[in-house]
């Protein structure tokens, strides 16, 4: 009988079982999708972050950078700084060739005593922790006026003839003609695998690093810089002044992007060529499961004095770009429509259920007289109200997988911008200046030097991929099974509530 | 049998207490054909409801049988109204998305019997009120003397003790009453139901056993 029923007054009662269901559906509909693209913003977020911290880094720690510290690691005014004696570089004749390179710790990152790598592995629940130096490698090379020339030749009298005329610059005649170039090195433990930047990435030539490396002057490139630097394995790289051999290339897994650095070389070398020796910039945190990391950035927070820990869930709110806008858009916009709409749905199945009973009181009345109990009679409302829902939940399913699969097809790119402690994506960037004047060397020093501030940021262009998974549709199914049995319960009550001889003398 | 001991019923109207059902003390006999009979707000409908089990007095006492209207609470009164009464309206409330056979099905829902049990017996029931080939139409597409019979086989389809009708010809022409008279007269003296109608129609009431007249909640026999 209750199946008869309820099948009758879902068909007899077509407008209300269709705007139920539409209403439903929309909401349902809304929700797979928001949910969906939500999770794919997420992953996208995941995979800039991965790029950065390598897969299954789920805390970093890392020294806030002071407004001493961060100047102080530089040269004067903020930023590199070379100085050239009258001899510097070798004598060309009429100018002189210079070329030299300086490495140091990345602008903005602040360096932390060794130690420390230390104090996170002994922190309750830390599965593995490696230690990373973030540098800048900058070199000058080009060509200089030789002063020294012309100040003899000033100093021997004007009407002497000069032993060989002055080159260089734009123009041939003695000015300035330089590169400046700059970027970014990791300095890593050669050993570590399970945790770091080089976790993530995926080797598309040569060899990655053993723990023999150690104390080596070897090399790891990120792929992009590699094809931009012209490198490839076997070749050679200067790197603070010193001669590393290219062992191995690597390019980021899952996303264009490019890894967390332009060149990747032992921690303890790093150390050494930098001048930081027992500094580390950052260390990576694997914890030994998903539910330990809140605990972990706890005690962390208390063991590493002053240090910053950062668990992926706050990277991730540091991506910036196209991506950023869409993860912002979908927490806040996406969520709260898909809430208000949920809500809306509900509220429209509740109304229209009560007005429901209300219209069927002399119904109600008339099965109360003959015998139905209250409990068979809530089981009749409710249970239309929970297959208008179930119905609505289906037909939102299909319309939100089709959405899904609409935002699959199209799959807008997005772009996620994160600021770390390191370089990357120089490549692109690495600065190039040339000046026939002191004024133009010295644009020429801002830009390239601009674009090293400039440099801790990785970009990544990744295709949105929306997910759906079962979960996903068993809980929008549920939601609509929900949202009627709130409307059925409500309808229901009302319908119970009734007196019989009540109802039946209304309609008299 | 009904027994009603001093029964009164009181409603608050606007403010104003109405007394429905003044003191009234009855007996309805098993097997009796009774009608009812009196002005609009009279009392015949509170009266039928307290016969129903479908309200309770404000004071005083109803009985059927062994069992207390005026005392049980709501679920015995439930299981009391799906064995042992069966009722006819006036506007027949059948259900309208339910078709005629569907409609009598739900008389024998609350009382476990099989679907298959069910569907034989309201079949029967249709048959009997001279229905058998209009089980499967809606009510919309039958007439009102059609709509009544069908409601009175929901009535009768679970065999109670007591067939209870409020106005059953009130909405029917004349010859359609006659029928409708006809029939409930055939299946009182066939099954030996006690049959109370409620009715303005003195000519329906004529065809009763005993007439019992009410007026401003009290009533009286009519000769």
């Amino acid at each position: 009988m209750f199946g008869t029923y309820l099948r009758r007054e879902l068909l007899n009662r077509r407008k209300q079982t269709i705007i139920i269901a539409i209403g439903m559906a929309l909401a349902i509909a809304l929700v797979i999708i928001v949910d969906a693209v939500s999770a794919g913003v997420r992953q996208a977020q995941e995979s800039v972050l991965q790029s950065v911290y390598g897969v299954g880094t789920d805390i970093t720690v890392s020294q806030p950078a002071t407004a001493q510290n961060a100047t102080g690691l530089q040269g004067a005014g903020g930023g590199p700084r070379f100085d050239f004696g009258a001899n510097a570089g070798t004598d060309t004749g009429g100018a002189r060739q210079v070329n030299t390179s300086r490495l140091e710790p990345t602008r903005g990152a602040t360096v932390m005593d060794a130690s420390t790598l230390t104090t996170v592995k002994k922190v309750q629940n830390v599965e593995s922790a490696a230690a990373v130096l973030s540098l800048t490698n900058t070199s000058f090379s080009g060509t200089l006026p030789n002063f020294q020339q012309l100040r003899q030749e000033r100093e021997n009298g004007q009407a002497a003839q000069p032993t060989a005329p002055p080159t260089g610059g734009s123009d041939g005649a003695g000015g300035s003609s330089f590169t400046v170039d700059s970027f970014s090195v990791l300095g890593l433990d050669p050993a570590g695998k399970s945790v770091g930047p080089l976790a993530s990435v995926t080797l598309t030539g040569g060899r990655s690093f053993t723990a023999a490396d150690a104390g080596k002057d070897v090399v790891v490139l990120d792929a992009s810089y590699a094809k931009t630097a012209s490198k490839a394995v076997g070749d050679t790289i200067t790197i603070g002044g010193t001669d590393f051999s290219v062992i191995g290339i690597v390019a980021a897994t899952g996303s264009d992007a490019t890894t967390a650095a332009n060149a990747y070389i032992p921690l303890d070398v790093a150390q050494t060529l930098s001048g930081q020796s027992g500094k580390i910039s950052s260390v990576y945190v694997k914890a030994a499961s998903s539910g330990d990391i809140d605990q972990i950035k706890t005690d962390l927070t208390k063991a590493v004095s002053g240090a910053t820990v950062s668990t992926q869930a706050d990277l991730a709110s540091t991506v910036s770009g196209s991506l950023g806008s869409a993860g912002q858009l979908i927490a806040n916009l996406g969520t709260w429509l898909s809430v208000i709409v949920l809500a809306a749905a509900f509220l429209i199945a509740i109304l229209f259920t009560i007005s429901g009973v209300t219209r069927r009181t002399r119904e109600f009345g008339t099965l109360k007289a003959i015998g139905w109990s209250n409990r068979r009679i809530v089981g009749q409302v409710a249970g239309e109200s929970v297959v208008q829902g179930v119905i609505g939940g289906v037909i939102g399913v299909a319309v939100g997988l089709l959405g899904v699969l609409v935002v699959n097809l199209i799959s807008p790119t997005l772009t996620g911008s994160i600021s770390h402690g390191t370089t990357s994506g120089a490549a692109g960037r690495s600065g190039a200046a040339t000046g026939a004047t002191g004024e133009g060397a010295a644009r020429g020093f801002g830009g390239a030097f601009g674009a090293a501030r400039e440099a801790a940021t990785t970009s990544a262009n990744i295709a949105l991929h929306a997910p759906v998974t079962l979960w996903i549709i068993v809980g929008a199914v549920g939601l609509a099974v929900l949202g009627g049995l709130i409307a059925g319960a409500i309808g229901g009550w009302r319908a119970s509530r009734l007196r019989p001889a009540a109802a039946l003398r209304s309609v008299a | 049998m009904y027994t009603l001991t001093d029964v009164t019923k009181t409603y608050s109207q606007s403010k104003r207490q109405v007394v429905a059902l003044n003191d009234v003390t009855l007996e309805i006999p098993d097997g009796q054909l009774v009608a009812i009979q009196g002005p609009t707000g009279g009392g015949k409908s509170t009266l039928l409801q307290m016969l129903g089990a479908l309200d309770r007095p404000t004071s005083g006492s109803v009985e059927l049988g062994a069992d207390s209207l005026s005392k049980q609470h709501d679920g015995r009164l439930t299981k009391i109204r799906a064995k042992e009464i069966g009722f006819v309206f006036q506007g027949f409330n059948l259900i309208p998305t339910l078709t005629a056979q569907e409609n009598v099905e739900t008389a024998l829902a609350p009382l476990k019997v099989s679907a298959a049990d069910r569907k034989r017996r309201a079949a029967e029931a249709l048959a009997s009120v001279g229905l058998a080939d209009r089980g499967n139409h809606l009510p919309s597409e039958l007439s009102g003397g059609q709509q009544q019979r069908v409601a009175i086989a929901r009535a009768l389809v679970k065999d109670p003790e007591v067939l209870l009708a409020d106005e059953p010809t009130g909405n029917l022409d004349e010859e359609t009453r006659d029928e409708i008279m006809d029939l409930l007269e055939g299946l009182w003296r066939d099954r030996g139901l006690t049959v109370v109608i409620v009715t303005h129609d003195t000519a329906v009431a004529k065809r009763a056993q005993r007439r019992l007249q009410i007026k401003h909640g009290q009533v009286r026999e009519v000769d």
